[in-house]
C-alpha cells in the first residue's frame, strides 16, 4: 500500500515488512527498498507469513500467522510494541478504526479491537459470531462512521457490524460460494462494497438503493438495533433490508475463473489481481 | 529448453560438494510433484555391507537435489501463455458441453482463432525481451522459444483450415494462400529490396519478386511490380497484364457455383496455353516464365523450387495453377513429386513430417509426431481437446488406459504441477480428465508444499470442490502439526476442529491442561471460550471447555452455576483423573464462602471424590515405599517428600472445608424443611 506520493509499504510471506521508495525520473521508474524491518514474524525462529499490514500518519502495523501484532515507527529499527499473544490462531487483517485503535480478524471467527494507547496486551473488545468458527479473511471500516465495520469470512459470507453494540455482527449476506479474500468500502461513496473472491467472482455492492431512513430499521436478523440510537445518518448497511436482498450486486469480472485475491477502488477506477497472475483494471465503474 | 527433442538418452550431472565421495555410493530418488524428483545419496543395500566399516568416518552429507524437466513452460512470458490458454480451454468444455449443432463449427473456429492469438502475443512478447536483453544466452534462449511457437502456430493454423473449418472445394485455396501470404513473407522482402534501387527493373530482385508473388497467387502485388518496368507498355507486357487481370479467383459471394468458376477458370488457362504456344513471349524470358506458372507446367514449378522455399508451398502452388477447385482432401496428391524436388524424404525435418501428416489428413500421426518432437505438451494437449470437440478425432483407448486426449491432458498438467503457483492449473486441467483425473489429483495435492496458511486454504478448498475429503482431513492434520511444532497450540486447535480429528483434539487438550497446571493459567483463552458446539469433539476437549467456563463464572461471581458445573464434571467423571486434585481445590474456596454453595448431597459427593483419591494416592505411596527400598536416590526423595508434604496438606484443608461445608448444609437444609 503507499504510505505517501513516494512510499510503499509491503509485507511479505518470509515475515518481512519494508518500505520502498519509487521516483520517476523522466521514463525512468525506480523501486528500491529503503527500509527492512525483518523477522517481525516467526514461529520460534522460523519466519512465517505477515498477513496484513496497515498505516495511519506515520505509525504502521503489522500482524501474521503467529498471532503477533507488531506497531513500527518508520524512524525506528526495531518496532516500538509487540503484543506477542495477541490471538491464538492466524490474524488475517488488521484496519485502523481510529487513531491509536485497531482491529483484528482471526482464523477463528473473532473480530478484537485494540486500544494501542493501552500498556495491556488484552483486546479491549471481542465480537464474535457465536457457535461458529468460520475462519474471517478480511476487514474494512466505513469511512465516514468508525462504527461500521464489514469482514469477509472463509464461508463466502459478508458480516457487517456495529461496533457500539454487544457482540454479534448486524448483518449477514450470504455472499460467495467461496472465500471471500478481500472486502473494501468505497472512500468517498460508503454505500458501496466491493469484494473479491476464491470462486473468481468480484462484486459491486450498491446499497444506495435500500432506504436508510432512521427508526424504520428496527429489526435485523441477527440483533434487534433500539430505534433511539439511530441517527439520521444511518447507514443502509445497518439496515434489515439488507438482509432482504435488496442490493444491487454487479459482477465487475464476468466470466472470471480463477480466485481473485485483493482488490482497490480509487474513485471511479477498480483494480484486483488474480491467481492467473494477471491484473484487472476496470475503468469508468459508475458509483453512485 | 524449449527445442525439439532428441532421441537419446538425457544425462544430468548432479553436482556433489568437494571432498565428500556421497554419490559414488548410490543414488536414490523419489517423486515429487509430477515432472519432479528428489534425488539423494543413498547406498543400496549390497553396497551398504561393503561401506559399513568405512562409515563412521566417511559420513557423506546428504543433500537433496530436486531435478524438474519439462519446465519449459515457466518462464514469466510462457506463464501468460498458459493461462489465457487455460481460460480459452475451460472456455471451450464449457461449449462442448453444449450439444447446440448450428454455429458450432464458427464457434470453434473463434475457439481456435483465440488460441491463435494467445499464442502470437506470447511470440510478440518473447521478440520485445529479445530486443530489451543484452545477456547472449537468454536471447539464445528466448529465440528458441520464439522459433517454436512459430512452428506450433504454423500447424495450428494449417489444421485449423484442413480440420477444424469445413471448408468446400474452392474456398480452401483461397485459405490456403492466406496462410502461405501471413507465414512465408521472402516475396515482401525480395519486393523491399528491388524497390530500394534506382532502377528496380535491373536488380536482381525484381524477377525473383515477381516470381513469388505469382506463385503465391498474389497477381495484383505482381502486376504493379510489372508496372514499374520500363517496357510495361509494350505488347508482351500488356499481354502478360491482361492474363493476371483476368485470372479467375474463387470467391464465396460471387455468385458463382463450383462447376462455373471451374469452367471460366479452364477457358481463362486455355487462354494462357495458347499464347504461350504462340510464341507471345518468346523475346521476354521472364514473361515466359510467368506464363509457364500460370499454365501450370510441371517443370517450371521444379525450376523455381528456391522461391517456393518448402515444398508444402510448392504443392500449394500448384494446386493453384492445375486444380484451385481441390478438396482439402486432394491435396496430397501433388505431395510426392514436390517432396523430390527438395530432395526427397531423407531431407524431410520435423516440422515437415508434421504438415505432411496434417495434408494426408492423419491427424493421429500430426499428435503423435507433435508429441515426440516438441518439447513440451502445450500444442499436442489443446490441439487435440480442440480437434475432440470438432469431432475429428476419433478417440480409441490407448494400451495404458485412458485415450488420446484425456493421456496428453494428463501429461500437460503433469508438467505443470511442480511450478509455485501454475499447480493451480494444473489442478483445474485435472478436472476435465474423466477417468484418472482424480487419481493423479489426490497423488498431487498432497505434495503440494504448504509453506503459508493462505495455501493450505486455497488447497482445501480445492478438496472441497473436487470431494476429495480424506486428502481434506490429512490437510488440516499436517497444519495442525505444524502449528504444534511451532509451539502455536490455539492455531493447532482450530485446525483440528477443522478436520474434525478426536485423537489429535483429545491429546491437544492434554496439552492446554498440562499448561494450566504448569503455568496457572489458560493461554489462548479466546479460542477455548468460544468453543461452541465444537467441543463435544472430544471428551478432554469437552472438559477444558467447560473447566474454562468454570473460571468464568466463578469470576464473574456467579457461584452456585460455578459449583454445580464443578460438580457435574466431577461426576461425570469427564475430568482426567489426575485433575481431580485440581478441581477438588478449586472447590475449596467456594467451600470457604459465606453462603452455603453445596449441598449436602454435593458435599457427600465431593467427600466420596477425595475419598478415592485419597485411596489411589496410598497405593502410589505404598508403591514408592517398596521402589524405594530398592533404589537409592536422595534427592528425589526429598523432592517426593516435599510433595507429599504438600499434598497432604491439601487432603486435610478440603477434609476440613468439606466437613464445616457439610455440617452448614445440614443445618440448612434442616431449617428449611421445618
Amino acid at each position: 500500500m503507499f504510505l505517501t506520493q513516494e512510499l510503499i509499504l509491503a509485507s511479505s510471506s518470509s515475515g518481512n515488512v519494508s518500505v520502498y521508495r519509487h521516483t520517476c525520473n523522466q521514463n525512468l521508474q525506480k523501486v528500491e527498498m529503503e527500509i527492512l524491518w525483518q523477522g517481525l514474524h516467526q514461529n520460534q525462529g522460523t519466519p512465517c507469513s505477515c498477513t496484513c499490514i496497515t498505516s495511519r500518519n506515520n505509525e504502521i502495523v503489522s500482524v501474521g500467522e503467529d498471532g503477533r501484532i507488531n506497531v513500527l515507527d518508520m524512524n525506528k529499527n526495531q518496532p516500538i510494541r509487540t503484543i506477542d499473544k495477541a490471538d491464538s490462531s492466524t490474524t488475517n487483517a488488521v484496519k485502523f478504526l481510529k487513531q491509536c485503535e485497531i482491529i483484528t480478524v482471526n482464523s477463528c471467527g473473532q473480530l478484537k479491537t485494540w486500544d494501542l494507547r493501552q500498556h495491556t496486551n488484552e483486546p479491549a473488545k471481542i465480537f464474535l459470531l457465536t457457535g461458529e468458527q468460520v475462519p474471517l479473511n478480511c476487514v474494512d471500516k466505513h469511512p465516514h462512521q468508525p462504527h461500521i465495520v464489514a469482514s469477509g469470512g472463509q464461508d463466502g459470507m459478508l458480516s457487517i457490524w456495529d461496533m457500539r453494540q454487544e457482540r454479534l455482527p448486524v448483518t449477514l449476506l450470504d455472499a460467495h460460494s467461496s472465500d471471500t479474500w478481500e472486502v473494501k468500502f468505497h472512500e468517498s461513496r460508503p454505500d458501496n462494497i466491493f469484494t473479491c473472491s476464491e470462486d473468481g467472482a468480484v462484486w459491486h455492492w450498491n446499497g444506495s438503493s435500500m432506504s436508510s431512513q432512521p427508526g424504520k430499521a428496527n429489526v435485523s436478523n441477527v440483533l434487534p438495533l433500539t430505534s433511539q440510537h439511530e441517527e439520521s445518518t444511518a447507514s443502509p448497511w445497518l439496515a434489515s433490508d439488507a438482509s432482504k436482498h435488496r442490493i444491487d450486486i454487479t459482477d465487475l469480472i464476468p466470466g472470471n475463473i480463477m480466485s481473485v485475491n485483493s482488490l482497490d477502488i480509487e474513485n471511479n477506477t477498480f483494480l484486483c489481481g488474480s491467481d492467473a497472475e494477471a491484473v484487472y483494471i476496470v475503468s469508468n465503474l459508475t458509483i453512485w | 529448453m524449449a527445442s525439439e527433442r532428441d532421441n537419446d538418452v538425457k544425462f544430468l550431472d548432479i553436482p556433489s560438494p568437494p571432498n565428500v565421495h556421497g554419490l559414488d555410493i548410490g543414488l536414490k530418488a523419489k517423486w515429487g510433484r509430477g515432472n519432479q524428483l528428489y534425488v539423494f545419496p543413498s547406498p543400496s543395500e549390497a553396497t551398504e555391507l561393503v561401506f559399513e566399516l568405512r562409515r563412521p568416518q566417511q559420513q557423506p552429507q546428504a543433500q537433496i537435489h530436486e531435478v524438474r524437466w519439462n519446465t519449459d513452460m515457466y518462464s514469466p512470458i510462457t506463464r501468460k501463455l498458459v493461462n489465457e490458454s487455460h481460460n480459452t480451454f475451460k472456455a471451450l468444455q464449457k461449449f462442448g458441453s453444449e450439444i447446440n449443432e448450428t454455429n458450432r463449427r464458427t464457434q470453434l473456429v473463434k475457439f481456435s482463432r483465440r488460441y491463435r492469438s494467445v499464442m502470437k502475443a506470447c511470440v510478440i512478447d518473447l521478440q520485445t525481451s529479445i530486443d530489451g536483453t543484452i545477456d547472449e544466452s537468454e536471447k539464445q534462449e528466448f529465440m528458441g522459444q520464439v522459433q517454436l511457437f512459430e512452428i506450433i502456430e504454423l500447424i495450428w493454423s494449417l489444421c485449423e483450415i484442413l480440420f477444424i473449418e469445413n471448408l468446400k472445394g474452392g474456398a480452401i485455396m483461397i485459405h490456403l494462400l492466406d496462410w502461405v501470404k501471413w507465414h512465408f513473407t521472402q516475396p515482401n522482402e525480395l519486393c523491399q529490396h528491388a524497390l530500394q534501387e534506382d532502377n528496380p527493373e535491373n536488380s536482381s530482385f525484381y524477377w525473383d519478386a515477381i516470381y513469388s508473388f505469382v506463385l503465391q497467387g498474389r497477381v495484383g502485388d505482381a502486376r504493379s511490380l510489372l508496372a514499374l518496368h520500363s517496357l510495361k507498355d509494350t505488347d508482351t507486357f500488356t499481354s502478360i497484364d491482361e492474363l493476371l487481370r483476368k485470372m479467375p479467383i474463387y470467391a464465396d459471394f460471387s455468385g458463382l457455383t463450383l462447376g462455373e468458376f471451374d469452367l471460366k477458370w479452364r477457358y481463362w488457362q486455355e487462354e494462357c496455353a495458347r499464347r504461350l504456344d504462340d510464341g507471345d513471349f518468346g523475346h521476354q524470358k521472364n514473361l515466359e516464365t510467368i506464363c509457364k506458372i500460370l499454365c501450370g507446367e510441371d517443370q517450371v514449378f521444379v525450376d523455381l523450387c528456391d522461391l517456393c522455399q518448402s515444398w508444402y508451398q510448392m504443392v500449394i502452388s500448384k494446386h493453384l495453377y492445375t486444380n484451385p477447385t481441390v478438396k482439402a482432401f486432394d491435396l496430397q496428391y501433388h505431395i510426392q513429386p514436390c517432396i523430390d524436388a527438395f530432395g526427397g524424404n531423407s531431407q524431410l525435418a520435423t516440422l515437415d513430417n508434421i504438415i505432411h501428416a496434417a495434408l494426408e489428413f492423419d491427424i493421429h500421426q500430426v499428435i503423435k509426431e507433435s508429441s515426440a518432437q516438441l518439447s513440451n505438451w502445450w500444442f499436442s494437449a489443446h490441439i487435440t481437446d480442440l480437434l475432440h470437440h470438432a469431432g475429428q478425432l476419433d478417440l480409441q483407448k490407448l494400451n495404458f488406459g485412458s485415450d488420446l486426449r484425456e493421456f496428453l491432458l494428463l501429461e500437460y498438467s503433469t508438467s505443470l504441477m511442480s511450478h509455485e503457483s501454475l499447480w493451480q492449473v494444473g489442478a483445474s486441467y485435472l478436472n476435465h480428465c474423466p477417468e484418472f483425473g482424480r487419481a493423479y489429483l489426490e497423488h498431487y495435492v498432497e505434495r503440494i508444499p504448504l509453506t503459508t496458511e493462505k495455501i493450505a486454504q486455497k488447497v482445501l478448498r480445492l478438496c472441497e470442490q473436487q470431494e476429495l475429503y480424506e486428502s481434506a482431513r490429512s490437510i488440516c492434520k499436517v497444519m495442525g502439526m505444524k502449528a504444534l511444532q511451532n509451539g502455536r497450540l490455539g492455531s493447532a486447535l482450530s485446525w483440528c476442529l477443522k478436520s474434525k480429528d478426536s485423537t489429535f483434539a483429545t491429546y491437544l487438550s492434554e496439552k492446554f491442561l498440562v499448561e494450566y497446571t504448569d503455568r496457572g493459567d489458560f493461554s489462548n483463552l479466546d479460542i477455548i471460550d468460544n468453543l461452541g458446539p465444537a467441543m463435544l469433539l472430544s471428551n478432554q476437549l469437552t472438559f477444558l471447555g467447560k473447566y474454562c467456563e468454570f473460571h468464568k463464572m466463578y469470576a464473574d461471581g456467579d457461584f452456585k452455576a460455578a459449583a454445580s458445573l464443578l460438580l457435574s464434571l466431577l461426576t461425570a467423571r469427564l475430568a482426567p483423573k489426575s485433575f481431580w486434585m485440581v478441581l477438588l481445590t478449586d472447590a475449596l474456596p467456594l467451600l470457604e464462602l459465606d453462603d452455603v454453595i453445596f449441598s449436602s448431597e454435593q458435599t457427600y459427593e465431593l467427600m466420596h471424590i477425595l475419598e478415592e483419591i485419597s485411596l489411589c494416592d496410598r497405593l502410589e505411596n505404598v508403591q514408592a515405599a517398596n521402589d524405594y527400598k530398592e533404589t537409592e536416590d536422595n534427592k528425589s526423595d526429598s523432592k517426593n517428600k516435599a510433595k507429599l508434604e504438600v499434598e497432604k496438606e491439601k487432603v486435610e484443608l478440603l477434609k476440613i472445608g468439606l466437613a464445616r461445608n457439610l455440617a452448614r448444609a445440614i443445618v440448612v437444609e434442616g431449617n428449611v424443611q421445618t
